[in-house]
């Protein structure tokens, strides 16, 4: 490896989307445990399929594997890691030590998150350290690519190349916001963007047209987030206990409407509409899907929204 | 003001084991207004230590004393006399945690004890319901956020706005917290201010993190205490 370069290969994901395909990513939870060979078999499905899979960070506040050392292990499978990285769990130094601990292993994405609260997880009583917000945090990896200064203004030596994302929820209140927060975290220094689970597809429209009339969609590129259902309970749950999602009537009435035994199927075919209308939408690069604790459905996924095969660049 | 919370009584009852003689002393100010730590409150929790002890073949010899503030030196020196002559061997303090340490530091030979637990700078909401408004961070932020404290009423004190988990108006932990950013949002709104959380605020010294003091311009230390 050469560390006289300070010019940082591109990611794959980089790639993708600065070549103008259409990007298709995926995500992956990491045990709650050291069994290294459950995360290399959940790649496994991943593998060709999309140009780079999110690691979550102790997502829902449970503590998993790390994210960076996930990241590791499937980078060793030859896939491309997206690091998420939370505000909750570490304060600025422990994240910038992180941050050139994951670039020197070879993440070339992170996410930038604030977190889900300590108080849904698995540690309730944790302290929160929230030190800086994920609008703060992408400033800060933003500020170590570009000017190669830690937060505090110090030299780094060979600083980390990242293609920096976030996140955006174009369903939580308020809604008129949702669009400015979204510039803020283009101001900061987002490259990408990966949106909630859609389901409620007239309000992704609403804030999809007004970012593009913003102007917002030739500064970032923004991958919608798709969730398939499993089954109606699910569907009932993301609508009444997960914190910001929008799940409408007519989701969960489509799903009643067919037999028990094809509710999955069914979940597939929403995700696969519309994925093939973000396909055709202004504004919208690339999809995001998180097939939660699902990888091994994504290749027919895939298979199905018409987005093989991927660009291998 | 500031508000505590009375503590639970087996947790009193456990640090007083093996101690027969207590002063449990009340403060007349915040903990009197917010029903935990004032002369009514020193005799219920008196009254009720006595009884647990008889009951346990145990007596203790407690008494109450509330001073009109604990946190100044001037109203702890009327229980000089008392403390000296009544020989206690432990002293019980339902001030806030100021008010303690420093009747403590007054009588630093005698072990005291906390029969509260302070728990922040707060609103009177309604009788005895009280909000927590302030976390006495050091850097207020006030001014650009219509007057509603993100570092407090926001469950991850962010600095930029509603995260994605506000949930019709409420904060992501719970449906009876509102979402302070989305009442600062309206708020401005209202007030045709948004312009002021639009710009990225940066990330901030936390100077709340180390002991901090406070000297007025134009005062020193007096020499006696200056460290
Ligand atoms: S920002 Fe909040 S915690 Fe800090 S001083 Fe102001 S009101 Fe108190
Ligand atoms: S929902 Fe609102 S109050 Fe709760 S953590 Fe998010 S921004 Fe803060």
């Amino acid at each position: 490896m050469s560390t006289e370069t300070k010019v940082n290969p591109k990611s794959n994901l980089e790639k993708v989307l600065t070549g103008g395909h259409f990007a298709f990513t995926g995500e992956l939870g990491p045990p709650r445990g050291t069994d290294a060979q459950e995360v290399k078999e959940k790649a496994r499905f991943l593998k060709g399929n999309v140009d780079s899979v999110n690691i979550t960070d102790n997502q829902t506040a449970v503590v998993r594997m790390s994210s960076w050392a996930a990241s590791l292990l499937i980078l060793e499978e030859g896939l491309e890691p997206n690091y998420q990285m939370v505000c909750r769990d570490r304060n600025r130094l422990a994240m910038q030590a992180d941050i050139l601990g994951g670039a020197a292993l070879g993440i070339k994405n992170m996410l930038c998150l604030s977190g889900d609260h300590q108080q849904f997880g698995d540690h309730p009583d944790a302290k929160g350290v929230f030190d800086i917000d994920s609008i703060q945090l992408i400033a800060m990896v933003k500020q170590m690519r570009d000017e190669g200064k830690f937060l505090s203004g110090g030299e780094i030596e060979h600083p980390p190349g990242m293609f920096i994302g976030a996140a955006s929820n174009p369903f939580a209140e308020p809604f008129e916001w949702r669009v400015d927060r979204l510039a803020k975290k283009i101001e900061a220094g987002a490259d990408f963007i990966q949106t909630q689970c859609i389901y409620n597809m007239d309000r992704f429209r609403e804030f999809i047209h007004v970012a593009n009339e913003e102007g917002l969609t030739d500064q970032v590129y923004i991958l919608a987030g798709v969730t398939p259902m499993k089954s109606i309970g699910m569907a009932r749950y993301m609508k009444s206990k997960v914190p910001g999602m929008d799940v409408p009537d007519e989701i969960i009435d489509r799903l009643k409407g067919v037999e028990k035994k094809k509710v999955a199927d069914e979940g597939i075919r929403i995700a696969c509409e519309q994925i093939e209308e973000f396909k055709e939408m202004k504004g919208v690069h690339g999809v995001h899907m998180m097939a939660i604790e699902w990888e091994h459905k994504v290749p027919e996924i895939a298979e199905r929204a018409g987005v093989l095969p991927r660009p291998g660049l | 003001m500031i508000v505590a919370n009375r503590k639970p009584f087996a947790e009193i009852k456990e640090m007083l084991e093996g101690y027969t003689k207590v002063l449990n002393v009340g403060c007349g100010t915040c903990v009197s207004v917010c029903l935990t730590g004032g002369e009514k409150e020193v005799e219920i929790l008196n009254t009720e230590l006595e009884m647990a002890r008889r009951l346990d073949d145990n007596p203790i010899d407690i008494h109450g004393h509330t001073i009109e503030r604990q946190c100044d030196r001037e109203y702890l020196a009327e229980l000089d006399e008392k403390i000296a002559e009544g020989e206690f061997d432990a002293l019980m303090s339902m001030a806030c945690g100021v008010g303690i340490q420093f009747l403590a530091e007054r009588y630093p030979d005698i072990p005291t004890f906390p029969a509260v637990d302070t728990s922040g700078l707060a609103v009177n909401q309604a009788v005895g319901w009280y909000e927590e408004r302030c976390r006495s961070c050091s850097q207020c932020v006030l001014g650009f956020t219509g007057g509603i404290c993100p570092i407090t009423l926001c469950a991850k004190g962010l600095l930029n706005g509603p995260c994605g988990g506000t949930n019709m108006g409420n904060c992501e932990i719970s449906n009876d917290q509102p979402c302070a950013w989305f009442r600062i949002y309206e708020r401005l709104k209202g007030q045709d201010r948004l312009d002021a959380i639009k710009s990225i605020n940066v990330s901030r010294g936390w100077k709340d993190q180390s002991p901090r003091d406070l000297l007025q311009p134009g005062y020193k230390k007096p020499e006696s205490m200056a460290k």
